[in-house]
């Protein structure tokens, strides 16, 4: 049943802009999260003709997008570590890239750099949920289906990891206010 | 804690992760790509400027699928493509090319038949089989729906002529601007009068 969906292209206009701001706050800024994003809307487009009409679109995306951003971290593992497979532990930014990409056009702005360190520091349930979350508004019942864990520990993830990005923010901006 | 607004880890995380300039056109581009590469690409559109306003052009693996004119509603022509033949629909314009440029042609004068497959999935039965011979009345000139009822075999249908007329996919392309009353009067178009008499009077001139 197909029912009456807009064209994916409205889709893409529509949540293209917040599933990169996922993606990127889930892996860092760094081409992986571009590659995440071809590939949440790649298989979405496959898929899009099955999805019920009523379905969240932007939920659906987002869990599309949170798998693809697993496949990607456990790539780049196995990339990074070509003497066997270390056993996975979650560890603070173990999914992502970190700020290492070199400086070019719509780049983020200098100070911006403590924020991405204190994205980078969060455990990855932290970052996921306060992505998932507050770019993307995911209920909290939906992260704790991704990232597992009860619905509390989702909400507990993301207040915890909101609270530490609110820390960064105010001493990059102490900081860009002493230049 | 759910307000985000003006929260600010919030606005800091909006701030690092924006996309950047043309990110997302560029994004939009790598998907088209992919998405012709793996089949999936089931309809891809474009709109072109031209002297009877702006034309919708798309186009499924097949061929070119439909034209519409600007009073058609573009957004609520796809929205019909998206549920009678697939919601697998991308902004594509290179799917396009060949045809937005034999279109151009037809309107600078440099081109009276048009060389594109086509797609009539959007019709069936009597309409599509007009619908396929209407090519058949040569740049320049004009039938009757009477005509073209005698031209498809069947003299009687005269009104089905004109339903398979107005429901046209692919108008200019499939030249049902050449199909006038017997009387000499325009009849009705897709696009409007004016855009038929536009039509009618490149090829006559």
């Amino acid at each position: 049943m197909t029912g009456t969906k807009p064209p994916f292209e409205a889709v893409v206009a529509e949540h293209g802009g917040t599933v990169l701001r996922v993606c990127r706050a889930v892996l860092g800024p760094h081409p992986d999260a571009e590659d995440a994003w071809s590939e949440t809307f790649l298989a979405a487009l496959r898929a899009y003709p099955g999805l019920p009409a009523d379905a969240n679109i932007q939920a659906w995306l987002v869990t599309i997008a949170h798998r693809k951003a697993i496949d990607i971290t456990r790539a780049r593992r196995r990339q990074a570590v070509p003497v066997g497979d270390v056993p996975e532990v979650t560890r603070p930014g173990g999914a992502f890239a970190g700020p290492g990409r070199p400086a070019g056009p719509g780049d983020p702005a200098a100070g911006d750099g403590d924020v991405w360190a204190a994205v980078s520091a969060l455990p990855d349930k932290q970052r996921q949920a306060v992505a998932y979350h507050y770019l993307a508004a995911l209920p909290y019942k939906d992260i704790a289906a991704l990232v597992g864990g009860s619905t509390e520990a989702a909400r507990r993830a993301a207040a915890d990891g909101i609270r530490n990005l609110r820390t960064a923010f105010a001493g990059a901006a102490a900081k860009g206010a002493d230049r | 804690m759910t307000s985000t607004v003006g929260e600010p880890g919030v606005i800091a995380l909006l701030g690092i992760t924006a996309p950047g300039d043309g990110e997302l056109r560029r994004l939009h581009d790598r998907l088209v790509t992919a998405a012709d590469e793996d089949g999936i690409l089931d309809i891809g559109y474009t709109t072109i400027d031209s002297p009877v306003g702006p034309l919708l052009l798309a186009a499924t693996g097949r061929g070119l699928l439909r034209v519409a004119y600007q009073n058609e509603d573009h957004d609520r022509v796809l929205s019909v493509l998206a549920s009678r033949i697939s919601p697998r629909i991308l902004r594509a314009p290179q799917r396009l090319d060949a045809a937005a440029r034999e279109i151009a042609e037809y309107f600078a004068g440099r081109r009276t038949t048009f060389d594109l497959p086509l797609d009539l999935a959007l019709s069936h039965g009597f309409r599509q089989l007009v619908q396929q011979r209407l090519p058949q009345i040569g740049y320049g000139h004009t039938r009757s729906y009477r005509q073209v009822a005698e031209m498809v075999g069947h003299p009687t249908a005269v009104r089905a002529v004109g339903t398979a007329c107005a429901t046209n996919p692919v108008p200019i392309v499939v030249p049902c601007h050449r199909v006038v009353r017997a009387d000499g009067s325009l009849g009705g178009y897709a696009g409007g009068p004016a855009a038929k008499s536009t039509l009618l009077a490149l090829e006559a001139a």
